[in-house]
Order: C-alpha cells, then structure tokens, then sequence
C-alpha cells in the first residue's frame, strides 16, 4: 500500500505513468465514470480549504465512488482531543482511501504509519502540499509536452509560498531548467533552496523587476502574497500590490509563455489578463481533478486496462 | 593529576568535550544501570586542551551507543576486556534516531500529537537531523 506525503515520493517514471493517466481521463472521461464504484473517499479537513476539498470530491464522483468527511476540525473529533493516528484508524473502517489536510506539518505522515488505507496529504501546514505540485506538473506537461527545457519565473511571495517551493523541487529533477526568482527583498527565495540548486548545477536568478525578465520566460508561475504569514498589517498591505500582473507586462512576454497560478487570487493576477489565452490558472483547476483522479486510481490500486 | 585505575571489563570513551560527559552519562542511560562508572572531567589533553573520559564496568552490547555518535563523532570507545584495549569501535551517524532531539517546531504534529516518539532522520548531504515529520533541522545541542 502506498501513500503520497510529498511530490517526491513519486519518481519521475511513476509520474510519467500517473500524467499519462490523467491525460486519457481528460479524453475519455466516460470510460473512467464507474471505476470507483463502491469505493469511499473521506476528506479529512481539520483546517477549511474548500477548493482542495471540493477538487478530491468532484475527483472521486467522477470515478463513481461516494465521499464523506468533515472540513474542519470543529465538526470533528480533533475538537474533543483525539490524536490524528486514533482519527485514521477510525476513518480506516468507515472508507477505502484519505485525503488529509491538516494545520500541523507532518500530520498526514502520522495518520499514514497508522492507516490500514492510503493516505494523500492534502496539505499540511507549511510543509507540503503534493496534489497542488502534481496539478502544477500536469498542467505544464499537457499545455507544453513536456517538463525540461524551460525559463520559469516564480513571482511573487517566494519566502513562505509552500506550492513554489515544492515545484521547485519537483521541476528539479527534469533537464534544463532554469529559474528566475522575482521577489521583494523581504519575500525572497529561501537560501536553503538556492544552495541545493546551486549545488546541482541548475541556474536560476533572483530579480526585483517582473517586467525587465517577461521576455526570457517560458512559464510563469504566480503566487498570492498572503495575509497569514505576517506578523504585522504593515508589512502585509506594503508588500501585497508589490506585483500586479496585467496587460502591459503580458505584452511583454513570449506568445506561448503560460501563466500559472495556484489560485486562489487576490489582485495580484489583474481579470484582464483573464482573457488572454496564455492564463491558464483555470485550466489547471481543471488539471486539478484529473491528476486527483489519476492518484486515486493509482493509490487504490484499480486496474485500468480492464476498464 | 588525578588517577583513576584500570577496569577491568567494559568501555573507556575518551576525547569527549570537556564538559559533556554529564550528559553523556544521562544520555547513555547510566544512572539506571548497576554499574560502576568513574567520570574524569577537564583531564588535561594534547590534542584537545581539555578532555572529559568516561569508564564504564558494563558490557558494550547492552548500551545504545547511536547517541554518542550524534553527540559527538570525534569520541574514541575503547572496549576492555582483562583489563586490556581489545578493540577500538567506529562511530557512524545513525540513519534514524528516537526520542534523543525533541522537535521545537511549533507548527509540527509532534508538538500535540499524543505520545508521538520524536524521530530525527538523518540528511546525508548536509550531516544534519531534520524531523520525520516536518523535516525541520534541530539545531539542539545535546
């Protein structure tokens, strides 16, 4: 049995195989309707995040399979004092496959050492948050054939933004890749990150001007600067306008160039450039479902060749 | 300068920072065996300046010797048989280490989670323990 903690867990075979998956599902979602029937989900949400939530449900109903759960952990027994391994041993009788979210870092590792069922980590604090990464992948994959060859620019919040760091990561291991880190001083790139891509010989750049490197970039991968991760107001309102994305720089960029975003926005992405067909964040809300379906599949174990 | 005399079967773990042989006495779990131990503090050394030695009358198998590596790798064991060195043991960072750093993380799972062992895992590259669960390094000193 198989769990999935971090994007890594998967090499980049296995991740070959889990995208090609996805992409049939987006051709024949009829064929994968039913493959899931019988098969329970439980959501395990002790902190709300609706669009992960509804993204792994919308993903087991399109399988045939049925949810339950809760989506935060007032409604749960966590509000009672019950530790997240005695929660999964439970939820191991009432379902067939988890997909935890959890405020505490390593939290979905906890509940997988005592699981009779897979375990996805739906994100856990800061730490990590795979399916977001994976639909990250897909997306880039299924828009541009393929992972390496690229000039990404992250931008953004670059210093607590958990998605980036986990791409970064992950993008690490496909060839020729270099990344251009566009970030106020006080959100940027941690140096633990630049001394492992240093140490793997893998360019990047750090740059304060999104527009003076829109030319250069293949992709761009947008994040929201947000308003948790500060411990003053101040700090927070400076810094959050610091990057808006609008038509302008758009105009400035390559016309194949793709721009990513983890979503949800606040103003950073202006809704001009929703129009544009290079924005493809909604897409890859859609990209979203599919790669969760393919994991469900995958983690479940179901044969899809007999489908 | 103090003698302390041979044992006679057991261990002599020298060239321990000075200082630290208190905790490693704790550490090794000594003060719940019935065995004698003689602690020599700041003994002068060449090599060191100052030393600390611990001689334990107990045989090596029976201690969890993974935490001295961790508290300090440099540390010579010497194991007595007949009163005589019979063989000099290597240290090695274990891979994986219980309930020997505790995670200061507050945000980690194993700051609520109920009678969770703490478990650091070793990052090779950087010779470093990061959390099982939340892959912060510890930056304690034991």
């Amino acid at each position: 049995m198989r769990h999935l903690m971090s994007p890594l867990d998967f090499s980049v075979d296995e991740l070959e195989k889990l995208f090609d998956l996805a992409n049939d599902i987006e051709k024949n979602r009829e064929k994968y309707s039913h493959a899931c029937n019988g098969k329970k989900l439980a959501t395990c949400f002790y902190e709300p995040s609706t669009r992960t939530r509804l993204s792994f449900e919308s993903a087991m109903l399109s399988l045939g399979g049925s949810v339950l759960g809760f989506s935060d952990a007032n409604s749960s027994s966590a509000a009672k004092g019950e530790s997240v391994s005695d929660t999964i041993r439970m939820i191991s009788c009432y379902a067939d496959i988890c997909a935890m979210r959890h405020p505490k870092e390593g939290a979905p590792m906890v509940a997988s050492t005592h699981s009779r069922i897979p375990v996805i980590n739906a994100g856990d604090g800061g730490h990590q948050h795979p399916t977001q990464t994976l639909t990250d992948l897909l997306t880039i994959r299924s828009l541009k054939g393929r992972l390496n060859n690229f000039t990404i620019g992250l931008c953004g919040d670059l210093k607590f933004g958990r998605t980036v760091h986990s791409l970064i990561n992950a993008l690490s291991r496909y060839d020729n890749i270099t990344f251009i880190f566009v970030s106020p001083e006080e959100l940027r790139i941690p140096e633990y990150i630049t001394d492992n891509l240093k140490e793997q010989n893998i360019p990047y750049k750090e740059v304060i001007s999104l527009e003076e490197v829109m030319p250069e970039l293949d992709l761009l991968y947008m994040t929201r600067v947000q308003r948790e991760r500060f411990f003053n107001e101040e700090d927070y309102v400076r810094l959050k306008d610091f990057y808006i994305l609008n038509k302008e720089k758009m105009s400035l960029a390559k016309p194949d160039m793709l721009v990513l975003h983890p979503l949800p926005r606040v103003n950073e992405i202006s809704v001009e450039v929703d129009d544009d067909e290079r924005a493809v964040y909604f897409k890859q809300v859609q990209y979203g479902v599919y790669v969760r379906m393919a994991l469900i599949l995958t983690l479940l174990e179901i044969d899809v060749n007999s489908l | 300068m103090l003698n302390v005399g041979k044992i006679h079967e057991g261990f002599v773990l020298d060239h321990i920072k000075a200082g630290k042989s208190l905790s490693l006495y704790h550490h090794l779990q000594l003060d719940k065996k019935d065995c004698t131990v003689a602690m020599i503090m700041n003994a002068k050394s060449e090599k060191m300046g100052k030393k600390d030695i611990l001689k334990v009358e107990c045989d090596i198998e029976e201690m969890d010797m993974d935490v001295l590596a961790v508290i300090d790798h440099n540390i010579t064991v010497n194991v007595i048989k007949d009163g005589e060195i019979v063989a000099k043991k290597e240290l090695t960072l274990p891979k994986e280490i219980k309930n020997i750093y505790k995670c200061k993380n507050p945000r980690c799972i194993s700051s609520i989670e109920q009678e969770l062992p703490h478990i650091f895992v070793l990052d090779e590259k950087k010779e470093v323990y990061r959390c099982k669960y939340c892959e912060e390094k510890t930056r304690q000193e034991l």
